[in-house]
């Protein structure tokens, strides 16, 4: 290690000015021993110009022959020289070079090196990520180099992180002062492990209590981003979970079905979601970003007529029947679960996120925002606005609360209750669909997406309060906050007992959920 | 809520068995300890009254499965409540007897210690604090009927007190044996995690993968199963058990009669998880394998449907249920694995909208009208 950065600092100072790649330099990355060849690429990469940075990237795509002491860059399977581009015809015995792990992490750091005089913005972001993880001080020219070059305010100020942190192992002392200095302006997390890691090797004492300040002062900024990427994810899984418990709000609190089928409902909105993506990958690739927006409409409806057809062929022979309605229902999620996987077969299937939707807003250092989340969390809202005011004042909202209420005098008033309890299944079921729809962008689908929901939908329900619309949307956001806050102190599995347990433990004391019904309705 | 699923019979004190029921008793026990183990032991393999050990082996688990869906028609048949978490009680009395046979390996084991091997692999030095009876077969036995018993007592009184009834119930018991099972899962509880206990050598320092030690378990298991099957017949009847009925049937109007429903639905429903515990121990060492699967929803859920297929608030019908149901399960999972979860579906579906009193009530429907 000390050889070779002392090597490739000797190039940087001799070397001025972008060299171009030659013959042996060539020779040196592809053939012979792991050590050598990454001591050529160093040398190479140092000081790169575009055939260098061309044939590194080669190398790092397997696209790269040998036969004899002659090298072929293969591109369309074609073979070209690589000093002089021009083409080659390969021999027949031509070997592949092989990289082994070592010389992949040396091609990648060599390749980010090279990304970082991109006129892409992203591209040197993307590149300046990659070396603040894995830099020794052998990339301190080049990052220098990169600084000075640099244009863009924030990604001056990246570099100057990274800068930091390499120095923060440099030998001299004022150095690794300057570099702790600067480091505790950083709200990164990477800062945090670089000066954690220095502390534990640090001798000097000085030294030592400026990594101290600095850890402080990172840490304190860091604490902001862990609080509120905990709030975030712990909002994130409410939504979701608001989103699969409000399907359950009408069905089971309103109605009072036990639907263990729920899950299933959901998960066919899951894959009527995939049968869109794949309509469109064949039949509309140009609008293929917007296919969620047709998915959505698609998976309430498939939901909603399973769940019309589940109504008038099952569940309407067992109201007031509870427990059998409980067993028939899981009954039907079994068949349903084993018709998918004939269909689509056991695997997961892959549901592709828009681009629109990859990425996120980075908040703070150690905070980002995906933009799949962002979307369900307005998604759910969007779905509990919309349900409320069906429910509050539409027509059909006041059939469904009449019929809910007290059906025999609903039906004296001529109101069809059953066919108000088919719609209103159907509703509760498509809501269902959406949920599966939204999953669909956040985790696998597959035939048992459903049963992981099942339970933890059920004590949303349970918790929030039958018939409760406002409680269901408190116990979803509490419960998902609460899970993640103790999953962030216990671990995912510890913290989803401890939530189940405090449950229990809840209903205990408050039979009724939260928003207990009162008065008379509180018996029926 | 709850109609009561079988007409309702005067209590006329009557013999525990009548002739045709004790006759069918005394056949039920002679097939199980002289028929089956002559069959299996005596018999040659290649006369066509052999009984091979698949068989045995089958029969006795679903003799397991018998007790638990006796359990299961006591706490739901009888006394109305739908406990969606019995496969905890089963999968708690089976850790119990596989804590015992896992230190009943001794040094076999793949790495030659006298910790269970998965011990060694996680490299833990010593037994845990829960393992610490776990080499006595006495307490072993104690265990199995103490730790069902114990969590049930303790859920149920807490459950019943705040009088948590119907689906409300159901749903809780589901969100319990989840629980367990996301904890029984982590390899920190120290129960083997995903893998469970397997590969058992020996029970009461003899060899269990013997035909004599697996015709004993059998026979074991059909004795515990229609012991069981007695002592229910004597408990529905008992004044105990009317007072159970009543309470299915109309909980207020028993609780105004001057009862207090708790001790009575805690006394069955602790009753009912030591028996499915007990099933549980029986289980283990017939099958050879217990892991944190059983106590899934799913498990405990197909209980409930073996009662119901057979007819609850009958004593005979779950078991029949039991049968019927793996029977065809495994056979099916066999031959047409892809047809099995619309079969079991189907009979979810069928049980519920067609027969509400099971296959019992179908043959008693059908004697009926054959007599007018």
């Amino acid at each position: 290690m000390m050889i070779r950065t002392f090597l490739l600092s000797a190039t940087f100072f001799i070397a001025a000015g972008a060299h171009a790649l030659s013959a042996d330099e060539v020779k040196g990355m592809a053939f012979g021993e792991t050590e050598a060849r990454a001591e050529a690429l160093n040398k190479a990469a140092a000081n790169p110009d575009d055939k260098t940075a061309a044939f590194i990237q080669a190398l790092a795509d397997d696209a790269v022959k040998t036969a004899g002491d002659k090298v072929f860059v293969i591109k369309d399977d074609k073979g070209y020289d690589p000093v002089t581009g021009a083409e080659l015809a390969v021999p027949a015995d031509a070997e592949d070079v092989i990289n082994n792990n070592m010389m992949r992490g040396e091609l990648d750091t060599a390749l980010a090196a090279l990304k970082l005089f991109s006129k892409d913005g992203k591209v040197r972001a993307d590149a300046i990520k990659t070396l603040a993880s894995g830099s020794d001080e052998s990339r301190l020219p080049l990052i220098e180099k990169a600084y000075a070059a640099e244009t863009v305010p924030a990604l001056k100020n990246q570099l100057e992180m990274v800068r930091a942190t390499i120095l923060l192992s440099s030998s001299d002392k004022a150095k690794r002062l300057d570099a702790a200095a600067r480091l505790s302006g950083s709200n990164n997390p990477i800062s945090k492990t670089v000066l954690i890691s220095r502390l534990a090797e640090e001798e000097d004492a000085e030294v030592k209590s400026a990594l101290q300040a600095s850890l402080r002062t990172v840490e304190s900024a860091l604490a902001w981003g862990d609080k509120l990427g905990a709030v975030f994810s712990g909002i994130s899984l409410g939504s979701i979970l608001l989103l699969v418990a409000l399907g359950l709000a009408i069905t089971y609190g309103l109605m009072g079905v036990i639907n263990m089928a729920h899950g299933e409902l959901m998960m066919i909105g899951a894959y009527a979601t995939y049968v869109v993506q794949g309509l469109f990958q064949k039949y509309l690739p140009g609008l293929f970003d917007w296919y969620l927006l047709a998915a959505v409409p698609v998976a309430f409806l498939a939901s909603a007529l399973m769940g019309a057809a589940l109504e008038r062929g099952v569940i309407r022979f067992l109201y007031g029947r509870p427990l059998e309605t409980l067993l028939a229902t899981w009954g039907i999620s079994l068949m349903l679960q084993q018709l998918v996987r004939s269909i689509f077969g056991a695997q997961n299937v892959g549901v592709e996120n828009p681009v629109w939707m990859s990425g996120g807003v980075q908040v703070l250092g150690n905070l980002s925002l995906p933009y799949n989340r962002l979307v369900i969390i307005g998604f759910a809202i969007a779905v509990l606005l919309g349900m409320a005011r069906l429910i509050s004042k539409t027509r059909l909202g006041l059939f469904v609360r009449g019929v809910t209420q007290n059906r025999p005098i609903a039906s004296c008033m001529g109101v069809n209750t059953a066919r108000v309890d088919t719609y209103a299944f159907a509703l509760g079921s498509g809501i269902a669909g959406l949920a599966g729809c939204a999953l669909s962008q956040v985790g696998n689908v597959g035939p048992d997406l459903g049963q992981g929901y099942i339970v933890d939908a059920f004590m949303v329900v349970v918790l929030g309060g039958v018939g409760q619309l406002a409680g269901t949307v408190y116990a979803a956001m509490g419960l998902g906050i609460l899970n993640k806050f103790l999953e962030g102190w216990t671990g995912a599995v510890l913290a989803k007992i401890a939530v189940l347990v405090l449950i229990i433990i809840f209903i205990q004391k408050r039979p009724q959920g939260i928003f207990a019904m009162k008065g008379r309705s509180a018996e029926a | 809520m709850n109609t009561p699923p079988s007409s309702v019979i005067l209590p006329v004190k009557g013999p525990l068995l009548t002739r045709v029921g004790l006759g069918a008793f005394i056949v039920a026990l002679l097939l199980v300890c002289a028929l089956a183990p002559m069959l299996n032991l005596l018999v040659p393999e290649s006369s066509m009254f052999h009984m091979s050990t698949y068989a045995v082996a089958l029969l006795g688990k679903i003799m397991c499965y018998a007790i638990v869906a006796l359990a299961m028609d006591l706490i739901w048949g009888y006394t109305g409540i739908l406990s969606l978490g019995h496969g905890l009680f089963f999968a708690l009395g089976g850790y119990a007897m596989g804590m015992y046979l896992m230190r009943q390996i001794g040094r076999d084991g793949n790495y030659k210690s006298d910790l269970p091997d998965f011990m060694v692999f996680l490299d833990w030095k010593e037994l845990p604090w829960h393992w610490t009876f776990s080499d006595s077969f006495a307490a072993t036995l104690f265990l199995i009927v103490l730790v069902p018993g114990l969590v049930a007592f303790v859920f149920g009184y807490f459950a019943f007190r705040s009088r948590i009834k119907g689906v409300y119930f159901s749903i809780i018991t589901q969100a319990m044996t989840f629980a367990a099972m996301l904890l029984f899962f982590r390899n920190e509880t120290g129960f083997g995690g995903n893998n469970g206990f397997t590969d058992f050598k020996r029970i009461l320092d003899t060899p269990i993968a013997t035909p004599t030690m697996r015709m004993g378990l059998f026979v074991i298991t059909g004795l515990t199963l229609l012991g069981f099957f007695l002592f229910a017949k004597w408990l529905v009847r008992s004044k105990f058990g009317r007072v159970l009925q009543a309470i299915r049937d109309a909980e207020t109007r028993v609780m105004f009669s001057g009862y207090n429903p708790i001790g009575y639905k805690l006394t069955i429903w602790t009753l009912s998880a030591v028996m499915c515990g007990i099933a549980g121990a029986l289980y283990v060492p017939q099958v050879g394998i217990i892991n944190p699967s059983e106590m899934s929803p799913a498990n405990s859920i197909e209980m409930a449907i073996w009662a119901a297929v057979g007819g609850r608030a009958t004593l005979i019908g779950p078991i029949l249920g039991a049968f019927i149901v793996n029977g065809a399960k495994s056979w099916l999972t066999v031959a047409y694995p892809e047809y099995w979860l619309y079969f079991l579906g189907m009979l979810f579906i069928a049980v519920t909208l067609f027969l509400p009193n099971g296959v019992v009530g179908l043959v008693k429907k059908l004697r009926k009208g054959g007599e007018k």
